[in-house]
């Protein structure tokens, strides 16, 4: 898929998870990654992260890592 | 096929009371009429203006009794029974009486009986035949109405004024049954009559709903049908293939073919009443666009070519392999549909993960009701509506949001009406001034007309009113809910940015309805919430589901009769659907697929071995289908091209992929791109069930063999077969007891069972083997209820100088969504093309007048549509719907979706309007495409 379209569907599940504490939020994102997105989203964001993560907000970047 | 008509409606009392009729002991609930006592005995009493479906009247002067021990001879419609009353039906008094009385009746009613269209249905002519009527001694040439003008402009049925007997059950129906009172009996003594509002019926406030035409005794009210064919022979008990209230419906049948639907008085759902569309809209299924033959053709541009069922499948197989073989197991998937039945999305979820080898399957319900999914199992513990339709009786306050009833779920509406016109308080969370806003004996208590993408923010500020005003129902939170979630959220929820005084900037609505609002809704007894895709269709979608169950849990609303979260489900079966394993990431009965024990039951049952990743989601396919990876598609009943968002980003998927394979009724906008078309049955050719939105397991059986030649269900058996992975079933009664063998929430769900009940509502568990009505009465589901934190956010879909105004869409009563269906009956006399609503001020700044051609422009693309000046609209706020194809209202739509589920924010659309005289770019080319992509071979 788009690039900027991922990296917004993600910063917007991270934003939902954002009022819960950090541990939480990041255990709440990667949770919701490995249930609803197909293994090809989830590739696709761990390489987006490996190139540096452009646009990920910080929790959708800690949450990306545990993909990985 | 006649139904019992006891007369008038049942009693709820308790108390019985016992009393004797023509010398027979009988003993009834406290408050049934002598004449229903007497039904309920065997004992017939005449009636003219009594049926059970409307309280009793007592002016036909027919159901005439006598009671020992008083004087006269007073109707027992209106009469109650009380203990020891000792009552004579049949005495030569009350003969004379009533003989008198139809002499009258006869003498001003044409004497047509063996040419009438109710000739055998009538109980005119029944009650003359009962009394003993021989003679009128007044004769007929005394003064009368048979020269009364007909009223033919309803395309559905007839007003014949000359055959009135001017008992008002019409009236009556259409104020008690459907709640709109567009009947009247204008006049006094001799020169009342039946007025839709001294206007034709057409052009009055009717909708259509026929409660007039059942209730109708004559042929003074008649189906169009019934006077072209005549009257039925034999009835289907069936289910409605039309919205998610899920009528039970008479199919009233000529040999194979209908003769008229009529709603059937023991279904659970609709309790004998129906819309303009179950009623009358079954049109389409002979229409002359109906497609019956299979077809295939290499490329979208070629003419289409008629073939075999064996060619078209084997054809259909050998490209989703071949493309399998050349781009990989996953580039292929399917998408299930929510007007099919359970056993056929069942199927179609089956052959995908077990003979394509993938999750690649989706439904319709991600672009309507997965949010629903995704916010009541997180916080419930299941994905499902909590009440049945019927609680709703006893509601006190009913919290409407996001919905618009009357509209899109109309029998319901009139159910819900009656509860407010009885005292039921009423709540309105909707940017437009829908119907029920304000409508004939309702009123709202408020109408928070909010600003599209804001739902969150209200909701928010009712829990924060709640909350700080020391509202909670704390006993019931610290008995049911997860403490540290509550205590979590009740911090979260108290924060000033929360309150009313703080959301009134950003939602609109002032801080004082909203602050009256929660009160009533927390303080005025038994409080509802029903919601529709004004809730779901939003980037904060699944957020709001939460939102609203929070609101039930914080004040206890939940669990018991009159309260609870309630999906007004859009489509027929967008709850069997999802029940039924469509979604990618899980199995029947919402379990995941990464779930080894569940995934090992499935693969022992169907035995293949299954994927443990969750596959793609519709717009998943579709974006990987621009990019290339995804290239063959099996779409059984949805039309994509139409009703999903982004129509642009859509077709061009489509046309990137080699194999799309259609499975419809019509050669819809999706089969446009389609390369294999494989004809549909519709709901009256096929047997199966569908799941309402109460969760209500409704039969659909068979009233006429499949036009086409197979059902759907056979049809996808054939495919997956020729995939080499063959499901040998012989009926679908076989698919649903392997779902009842998978699937914990069906347990014991079976055809025999069905028809033994008339309905079941999941879960059917070992402790509820016949269903539940109402969820989480003891416990959720998940055990306790969790609080979740529903922060707002705004949406990224911005207005800005260039696009200034919002656009939601939304359907209306007499089309049903794409309106494959509606579209190809009389209901276009109703709505025969989408317009644009704008308030007066939006159209006068841009010198719009009602009903001029306007551009609509959004940064996805542009249409031209007419414009209809309106003030249910709000300053800055249009409104349109995507019931015809060429208008193209999903040309508009963007890409945003729900957070959790990828649900499309199709209610938040910046936009602008502007005049204009011609047809948009996308228009014109898409009725040039359009000619081309549906040409069929010999045209």
């Amino acid at each position: 898929m788009d690039t900027a379209d991922m990296v917004h569907q993600a910063n917007q599940i991270a934003q939902f998870f954002s009022s819960y504490s950090e541990a939480e939020a990041v255990a709440g994102i990667e949770d919701h990654l490995r249930k609803f997105w197909p293994p090809r989203m989830r590739t696709q964001l761990v390489a987006h992260l490996e190139r540096g993560g452009e646009g990920l907000s910080s929790l959708a970047l800690k949450a990306s890592s545990q993909l990985r | 096929m006649i139904e019992m008509d006891l007369g008038t409606p049942p009693s709820v009392s308790s108390v019985l009371v016992t009393l004797e009729i023509d010398g027979r002991p009988v003993t009834v609930p406290a408050g049934t009429s002598v004449l229903r006592a007497a039904a309920e005995l065997g004992v017939q009493i005449p009636k003219l203006c009594a049926t059970d479906s409307l309280q009793a009247f007592g002016s036909c002067r027919l159901c005439l009794v006598e009671i020992a021990g008083r004087r006269g001879t007073p109707a027992s419609c209106t009469t109650p029974v009380e203990p020891g009353m000792k009552v004579a039906t049949q005495t030569a008094r009350l003969a004379k009486l009533r003989r008198g009385t139809m002499e009258l009746y006869i003498s001003d009613h044409p004497l047509d009986c063996l040419t009438c269209a109710a000739n055998g249905d009538c109980e005119l002519q029944d009650m003359a035949g009962a009394v003993g009527l021989r003679e009128v001694r007044y004769g007929y040439a005394g003064e009368n109405h048979l020269v009364a003008t007909k009223d033919e402009s309803n395309p559905y049925f007839t007003f014949d004024p000359a055959k009135c007997i001017v008992c008002s059950r019409c009236v009556r129906a259409c104020e008690e049954t459907q709640g709109t009172f567009a009947l009247t009996i204008l006049g006094r003594g001799f020169d009342s009559k039946v007025s839709a509002g001294n206007m034709d019926f057409l052009d009055s406030e009717c909708v259509s709903c026929g409660a007039c035409v059942q209730a109708c005794p004559t042929a003074t009210l008649i189906e169009k049908s019934v006077i072209e064919q005549g009257q039925p022979e034999h009835a289907v008990i069936t289910t409605c293939a039309y919205c998610g209230v899920g009528c039970t419906f008479k199919a009233e049948m000529r040999g194979n073919d209908v003769v008229r639907m009529v709603p059937f008085k023991d279904g659970k759902a609709n309790h004998g009443h129906s819309c303009v569309k179950g009623r009358f809209a079954w049109g389409y299924t002979t229409h002359k666009e109906r497609m019956l033959k299979p077809m295939v053709r290499a490329k979208i541009t070629d003419a289409w070519r008629e073939v075999s069922w064996e060619e078209a499948i084997g054809h259909a197989a050998s490209e989703l392999r071949r493309i399998q073989a050349q781009y990989g197991r996953d580039a292929i998937g399917g998408i299930t549909s929510s007007r099919c039945t359970n056993e056929e999305t069942f199927l179609v979820q089956k052959m995908i993960r077990a003979a394509f080898g993938n999750n690649n399957v989706d439904t319709c319900a991600r672009v309507c009701h997965s949010p629903t999914g995704y916010g009541l199992k997180t916080t419930f513990g299941t994905s499902a509506g909590t009440q049945d339709f019927d609680s709703v009786d006893e509601a006190d306050v009913i919290l409407v949001i996001g919905a618009n009833p009357t509209d899109a779920h109309p029998v319901f509406a009139s159910r819900m009406k009656r509860r407010l016109r009885s005292g039921a308080r009423l709540i309105v969370l909707d940017p437009r001034k829908i119907d029920l806003v304000e409508t004939p004996h309702v009123r709202a208590d408020y109408h928070l007309a909010l600003r599209p993408g804001t739902n969150v923010a209200v909701v928010n500020a009712l829990a924060h009113v709640i909350v700080t005003e020391g509202l909670a129902n704390h006993a019931f939170i610290a008995e049911r809910c997860e403490a540290a979630d509550f205590a979590r959220w009740r911090e979260f929820i108290s924060q000033p940015q929360n309150s009313p005084e703080a959301t009134e900037a950003i939602s609109g609505v002032p801080a004082a309805d909203v602050r009256g609002a929660a009160r009533l809704y927390s303080t005025g007894g038994n409080a509802a919430i029903y919601y529709g895709l004004g809730v779901t269709e939003h980037s904060q979608g699944s957020t709001m589901v939460m939102g609203m169950a929070n609101l039930s849990m914080v004040t206890g609303n939940i669990g018991r009769r009159g309260v609870g979260v309630n999906p007004l489900r859009g489509q027929n079966n967008v709850q069997g659907a999802c029940d039924m394993g469509s979604f990618p990431h899980e199995f029947s009965g919402y379990r995941h697929v990464s779930d080894d024990a569940t995934r090992h039951l499935f693969e022992a049952a169907w035995g293949v071995p299954l994927e443990g990743e969750p596959g793609l989601r519709i717009p998943n396919m579709l974006d990987a289908a621009v990019e290339g990876s995804f290239r063959g598609i099996y779409v059984q009943g949805e039309d994509i091209a139409q009703s999903d968002p982004n129509t642009h980003h859509v077709t061009a998927a489509l046309r990137n992929m080699e194999c799309v394979i259609v499975q419809d009724l019509f050669l819809n906008e999706t089969a446009s791109f389609a390369h294999v078309f494989l004809p549909g049955s519709s709901f009256l050719e096929k047997d199966g069930t569908f799941t309402n939105a109460e969760r209500r397991i409704g039969r659909v059986r068979k009233a006429l063999p499949p036009r086409n030649g197979k059902a759907d269900w056979e049809v996808t058996c054939a495919l997956s077969e020729a995939l080499g992975y063959p499901m040998p079933y012989t009926h679908p009664s076989e698919i649903m007891d392997e779902i009842a063998r998978l699937t914990p929430t069906f347990s014991g769900v079976s055809y025999a069972k069905l028809d033994e009940l008339g309905s079941l509502q999941w879960p059917c568990t070992e402790n509820a083997p016949e269903g539940t009505p109402i969820m989480h009465t003891g416990g959720f589901v998940r055990g306790k209820g969790r609080f979740m934190i529903t922060a707002f956010v705004p949406t990224d879909e911005r207005t800005t100088a260039r696009f200034p105004l919002i656009l939601t869409t939304g359907r209306i009563l007499s089309q049903y969504n794409v309106g494959a269906q509606t579209r190809r009956t009389s209901n276009v006399v109703w709505h025969d093309e989408d317009v644009l609503e704008i308030h007066p001020s939006d159209a006068e700044n841009r010198g719009i007048l009602d009903g001029d051609l306007v551009a609509l422009k959004s940064r996805a693309g542009e249409i031209s549509l007419r414009a209809r000046v309106s003030e249910r609209m709000q300053p800055g706020v249009v409104y349109t719907t995507f019931h015809h194809p060429a208008t193209g209202a999903n040309v508009v739509t963007t890409e945003f979706s729900d957070w959790a589920t990828s649900c499309p924010e199709y209610k938040v659309t910046a936009v602008e309007v502007r005049r204009t005289v011609t047809p948009s770019e996308w228009q014109t080319h898409y009725h040039e495409e359009r000619e081309i992509t549906t040409r069929r071979a010999g045209d």
